[in-house]
């Protein structure tokens, strides 16, 4: 068995989804390379080295591999394909992106998501928007795997793997970044957070996610996240969104504000260890789920909670 | 230019899933059924786009069983113009999904292909992006907002991190985001002017692909569900909680 793990960059810091994606690639069993594609990444091949049971970090350093474009990189990947009996990624943003692309080209049918390694061929997916569990198992030479990161630990450090670079592939070139626009925020990530808290449309506006939820997130170190309501009436930028079609997240705490309990809503924060949910409403589904609900109005319970924060904290 | 959209029949997006006692499926007698709710987007999308003038026609391929004929006309009612229904029994995999569609598409010729970014049933998020794969076509996944500009198309993707503008070019392949708009509601004249627009209709072993599941699934379950908890009485008991019984502050 051996296993090519895709890596999510930003062409300075290996992103926490990989390290934990790394566990799960180790469970399938045998050596892990790690295939690090940018541009000027090498510091970004330097930490997948440090990982725990990485055999070979594979750096492809060239202009086509920049901006994580699905053409050239999935090129890329099948063209590293042949030795591998399996493909893995973690399910980001670019990994959902590029390996059913890869996928398709060595003529697999990609297992998305997978929460659980059973066997080097069989695995457990969430579907249904996490009210299913799937076991499947692929009769696929070939496995391509993504990676629901927050069922895995993130791999430890101590590592010393070889770093080799290797050769661009031909770029087809018929696509071209443009330009991006990405939220820097010196707040904990949702995906990895310890305790996160977001709002709904119950909040009503951009200001109010800023006067109610800001002090709470600034005591707590919390990071913030929204329902999908929120974030399409504008109260929330789109990569707060939390649920199915949003982030899966799994912190310790998750605080619930003014958020009714969708499923789809529910889909993303079933692995939280402790769901505190703050409605009005006696009857939100949310309470069904919650392991301590407060039935009370949020513009007089938060100032309250961050009142009290700080007082702790002084 | 003509822009095809493959709509998929799933389980609708407010219905409640029960999974069968012996775990080898999931029940779906009785339960309602729709079109998948981002394919709904991207209907209205190619819609928007006939509306500009960017494009002339508007194909909806459905693969799925006799019944799907339904999702089409909810597409029909919408703005698309024809459908193909492609009629097999059973779930298809995304990959043979994708090489049906590629099929339609030799024949068809659509210079735009715009697909959900999900089915809400298996949750893959897979089928575009095989698609682009097996044609050879440039792909911009989790569209936001899509233009067209002569033989290109500019999209804006929703990334992990925020936004990614890219260009591709035509033909080209999008995958669409709850975010990219919100589809009309259909007045009843074009609910019935959908019920006279043409359907096509294939079975799915006329396309000669190797349709053979690679998955095999073994068992389907429901996870452990999440049991309520108390309630507590005011800001301060919530706190102390957190502090002292759970300890997650
Ligand atoms: C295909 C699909 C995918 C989706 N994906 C997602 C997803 O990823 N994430 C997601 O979140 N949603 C998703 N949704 C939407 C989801 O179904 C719900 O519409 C959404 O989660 C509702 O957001 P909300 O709880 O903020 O709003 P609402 O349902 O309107 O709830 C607002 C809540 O605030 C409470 N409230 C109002 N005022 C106050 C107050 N002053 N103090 C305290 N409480 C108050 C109300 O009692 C109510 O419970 C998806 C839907 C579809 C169809
Ligand atoms: N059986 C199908 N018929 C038509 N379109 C489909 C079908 N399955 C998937 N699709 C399209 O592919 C998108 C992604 O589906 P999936 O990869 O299954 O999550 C959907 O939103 C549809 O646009």
């Amino acid at each position: 068995m051996k296993t090519l793990l895709v890596s999510d960059h930003d062409n300075k810091t290996l992103s926490e989804a990989t390290a934990k994606a790394l566990s799960c690639a180790v469970s399938l069993g045998g050596e892990v390379d790690v295939v690090i594609a940018g541009k000027g990444c090498r510091a970004v091949a330097e930490q997948a080295a440090q990982l725990s049971s990485v055999a070979r970090v594979l750096l492809a350093d060239a202009d086509a591999y920049e901006h994580v474009l699905a053409e050239p990189f999935a090129a890329l990947i099948v063209s590293l394909a042949a030795p591998y009996d399996a493909i893995v990624a973690p399910s980001t943003s670019s990994g959902r992106n590029i390996l059913p692309r890869v996928a398709a080209l060595l003529d697999v049918m990609q297992i998305s998501d997978v929460s659980r390694v059973l066997a080097p061929d069989t695995f457990e997916r969430p579907i249904y928007a996490g009210n299913v569990i799937e076991t499947v198992r692929t009769t696929d030479k070939k496995k391509v795997i993504t990676v629901r990161t927050t069922a895995f630990p993130r791999a430890a450090g101590g590592g010393t793997a070889s770093i080799e670079s290797i050769r661009a592939v031909a770029d087809p070139g018929t696509s071209q970044f443009e330009s991006e626009e990405l939220h820097a925020s010196a707040r904990a990530e949702l995906t990895s957070a310890r305790i996160i808290i977001s709002g709904g449309r119950a909040l009503q506006s951009r200001e109010n996610f800023t006067k109610y939820i800001d002090p709470i997130a600034d005591k707590l170190g919390a990071a913030i996240g929204a329902s999908r309501a929120a974030v399409d009436a504008g109260y929330a930028p789109n990569d707060w969104q939390v649920g199915q079609t949003g982030k899966i997240v799994a912190p310790d705490l998750y605080i619930a504000a003014g958020i009714s309990g969708a499923i789809q809503h529910l889909a993303g924060i079933k692995d939280a260890k402790i769901i505190v949910a703050i409605n009005k409403d006696p009857d939100a589904p949310i309470f069904q789920v919650a392991d301590y609900g407060l039935v009370a109005d949020l513009y007089t319970a938060l100032p309250e909670m961050a009142a009290e924060l700080a007082k702790s904290h002084a | 230019m003509k822009i095809l959209v493959p709509v998929k029949r799933v389980v609708d997006a407010n219905a409640h899933v029960r999974v069968k006692a012996d775990g080898s499926g999931v029940d779906l007698s009785g339960v309602k059924m729709s079109i998948n709710p981002f394919d709904e987007i991207a209907v209205e999308e190619a819609t928007r786009l006939k509306e500009k003038g960017s494009a002339a026609e508007i194909v909806c391929v459905s693969i799925g069983p006799a019944e799907a004929a339904e999702v089409l006309r909810s597409a029909f009612a919408i703005g698309a113009d024809r459908g193909q229904l492609v009629i097999g029994e059973g779930d298809l995999e995304p990959l043979a999904v994708a090489k049906i569609l590629k099929a339609v598409i030799e024949k068809e010729n659509p210079q735009l292909v715009i697909l959900g970014k999900q089915a809400i049933d298996y949750d893959n998020d897979q089928t575009g992006q095989m698609l682009a794969g097996l044609l050879g076509w440039p792909q911009a996944t989790f569209a936001s907002n899509v233009t067209i500009e002569g033989d290109q198309v500019q999209v804006t993707r929703e990334v992990d991190g925020g936004h990614q503008t890219v260009r591709l070019r035509l033909p080209a392949i999008i995958t669409c985001d709850l975010r990219l708009n919100t589809p009309r509601f259909a007045a009843l004249p074009s609910i019935m002017k959908a019920k006279k627009k043409p359907i096509e209709q294939k079975s799915v072993d006329s396309y000669g692909v190797d349709l053979k599941p690679r998955l095999q699934v073994l068992k389907l379950a429901e996870p452990p569900r999440r049991k309520a908890g108390i309630k507590v009485k005011s800001v301060t008991e919530l706190l102390d909680k957190l502090r002292n019984e759970a300890g997650v502050i």
